[in-house]
């Protein structure tokens, strides 16, 4: 089973929601699709559904123009960002509703309600009103909807970001986990979220959107290792990759009077000229001998410390491994770790990678 | 300073509860007079200041012939009207407002808010400019003086009130519940049966007991477009007073003609005190 989007367009005011969007997904895999807020993912995904038609373009799903089915008839399941079910029904009837809608027999629905509360974790929840539980619990009722259907194509939304952070990283964990099962079986897999750490963590293939358009679509290890532009280095990326401007001149990088320093071995096939340069915050450190940085803001994360510096244009995130104060004002030598550079055209695109550079 | 502020509050809400409640009082205390305890000053104590009876209530289903006031028909016109009004008027009305609150319409330069705001204009008018219109309308088709007259002009009323409330409640409902039903296997029609209107039943609550109350203090149409053949208990309760205005009888009939709205207030309270979307969208 494929579902192969054509140059799916859609301007309903002055900008594109979907601009050219074209993709091949295949039954089994998990697809994620990541972009910034507003890039046009739910969009994509209500088209995919149903809910939106495309203004030209077209999906084809084994052959047959899935554009003319109605959202009634598409066998898809979607979750959504807020925690969507029925308030008036209980866990079990929410769950049931779809299948009750195919008429299907009741000891198969009930079964199958049964097993997808199972997988999420609401054994004995059924007898619940949606009220009565928490969001997490109530997000885990409308996955067990979308799963109990056996749906081809399973939409999710962003379907934990309205969950606090512990809530997060427990369902993040169990969604993978019931997704990896689920996408081994019939179903296409695909997910919307705006966190590229979600993104990476699910893996599969991800497609990179911004503005209505599909930036890059590769394995989330490719999209990592080979951002195929600017825009996607900084959409993949939390924080996102440092961008400098500058130059290769003489073998070296110039980023600024007192920051330069030698071409990486696989930079050095660059001819000379200007060019933007990536970094990411984990690949700048802090130690002696490096370039004379001033503390803009100091950020604690968790275990991690964000440090924001700046040294006369150019400024840069660094990601520290440890819990450290700084005062703001106060001067740091930070080290780049220039086997990890990226070099990018002034257009954008990729010129090259510590991974090989584009494919 | 929260002694004093609590004081006053008990205080303000005591008045306020004596203001409330002391016509009912009156009025309850008055149906069970005669005519001597009524004329002869104020009284206000049954047993102590007054001997009480039913009088005033026997009449109220003795027909004129016998003494009486005979409300018991127009009582039931009244019940018949209003709850027929009110009935088709939230049907039409919450169908129009899912239409308006889930639907882009355009003609010209006029859109939904446009639409929504041409159902509620009607309400701004006064009856009367109203009044002669219905009256030759409901000539020509010889509807005057029916009961089915009367519903057609509350629905005509009645309607834009439930529109405006309901298509602010369905505002309030999130539209991911419709496309979740959707998804689900619902069509349209289904989606809206099975998962909207069920959500909005307290919506649907506010709207009909607001049609039932202006449906059944109605009094200016029912007094226009009635003559003889058909009486409401408004207009049947101001054709008591009389010469000799029979207070027993009329305080009798006035608590007979509150009792409807009291009983439907406690029915659907719950329905007001708490919302039935929460779980809808976390």
């Amino acid at each position: 089973m494929s579902l192969i989007a054509s140059n799916l367009c859609l301007k309903p005011d002055t900008e594109y929601h979907l601009n050219d969007v074209c993709f091949e997904m295949s039954k089994g895999e998990i697809y994620t699709i990541i972009g910034r807020t507003l890039a046009g993912k739910t969009t994509l995904l209500k088209t995919i559904a149903g809910l939106i038609a495309p203004e030209s373009g077209s999906l084809i799903l084994d052959g047959t123009d899935f554009g003319r089915i109605p959202v009634w008839k598409r066998e898809v399941a979607m979750v959504y960002q807020q925690f969507i079910n029925y308030p008036h029904l209980s866990v079990y009837e929410n769950v049931a509703f779809p299948l009750k809608q195919r008429r299907m027999p009741k000891v198969e629905i009930r079964n199958r309600v049964m097993r997808a509360l199972s997988q999420v974790g609401l054994d004995g929840f059924e007898n619940r009103k949606i009220q009565a539980l928490s969001g997490g619990q109530q997000q885990r009722v409308a996955l067990a909807r979308s799963l109990v259907k056996e749906a081809n194509i399973v939409l999710l939304d962003e379907p934990l970001v309205n969950l606090d952070y512990k809530l997060r990283e427990q369902l993040r964990e169990e969604f993978r986990n019931i997704f990896s099962a689920k996408a081994s079986e019939n179903s296409i897999l695909i997910y919307s979220s705006t966190d590229p750490v979600e993104a990476m963590q699910l893996g599969g293939q991800i497609l990179v959107m911004d503005e209505g358009r599909i930036l890059q679509q590769a394995s989330a290890k490719e999209v990592y290792e080979n951002p195929n532009s600017t825009k996607v280095s900084q959409i993949t990326n939390d924080p996102a990759m440092n961008l400098f401007e500058g130059a290769v001149a003489d073998g070296k990088v110039i980023l600024s009077s007192e920051i330069h320093f030698d071409l990486p071995q696989h930079c050095q096939a660059l001819p000379q000229g200007s060019y933007n340069f990536g970094l990411r915050a984990a690949a700048i450190s802090l130690s002696d001998g490096g370039f004379p940085f001033t503390v803009e803001l100091s950020e604690i994360s968790g275990s991690e410390t964000f440090l924001h510096l700046k040294h006369e244009h150019v400024q840069v995130v660094g990601l520290l491994d440890s819990v450290q104060n700084f005062n703001i004002g106060e001067t740091v030598s930070a080290q780049f770790d220039t086997a990890h550079l990226y070099a990018f055209a002034t257009d954008g695109r990729l010129k090259s990678s510590p991974y090989g550079g584009p494919k | 300073m929260g002694f004093l502020y609590s004081t006053l509050k008990y205080l303000a809400v005591t008045l306020w509860s004596v203001f409330v409640i002391a016509p009912f009082l009156w009025a309850i205390s008055t149906s069970f007079k005669d005519f001597q305890s009524v004329t002869n000053g104020a009284t206000y104590i049954p047993w102590v200041d007054f001997e009480p009876t039913l009088e005033g209530w026997r009449a109220l289903w003795k027909s004129p012939a016998q003494g009486g006031v005979a409300i018991v028909e127009p009582f039931f016109n009244s019940v018949f009207v209003t709850a027929a009004g009110s009935a088709i008027s939230i049907l039409l009305g919450t169908l129009a407002a899912y239409a308006l609150s889930r639907f882009t319409f355009k003609a010209g330069p006029i859109r939904n808010g446009d639409i929504t705001f041409f159902f509620i204009s009607q309400r701004i008018m006064p009856p009367v400019v109203l009044a002669i219109p219905f009256f030759i309308m409901l000539g020509k088709f010889s509807l005057l003086d029916t009961l089915v007259g009367l519903i057609l002009v509350y629905i005509v009323l009645l309607m834009p009130i439930a529109v405006w409330i309901m298509v602010d409640f369905f505002n309030k409902v999130p539209r991911e519940i419709d496309e979740t039903a959707l998804i689900d296997g619902c069509n349209p029609y289904q989606a809206f049966y099975k998962v909207v209107l069920p959500n909005s039943i307290p919506g649907i609550v506010v709207a009909g007991m607001f049609c039932m109350i202006f449906g059944w203090t109605d009094f200016f149409f029912s007094f226009i477009l009635t003559f003889t053949e058909v009486q409401l208990l408004p207009v049947a309760i101001v054709a008591l007073n009389s010469s000799i205005t029979p207070w027993w009888s009329l305080s009798a009939a006035a608590l007979v003609s509150v009792a409807p709205l009291v009983v439907v207030a406690f029915i659907v309270e719950r329905f007001l005190s708490k919302g039935n979307l929460s779980g809808a969208l976390k």
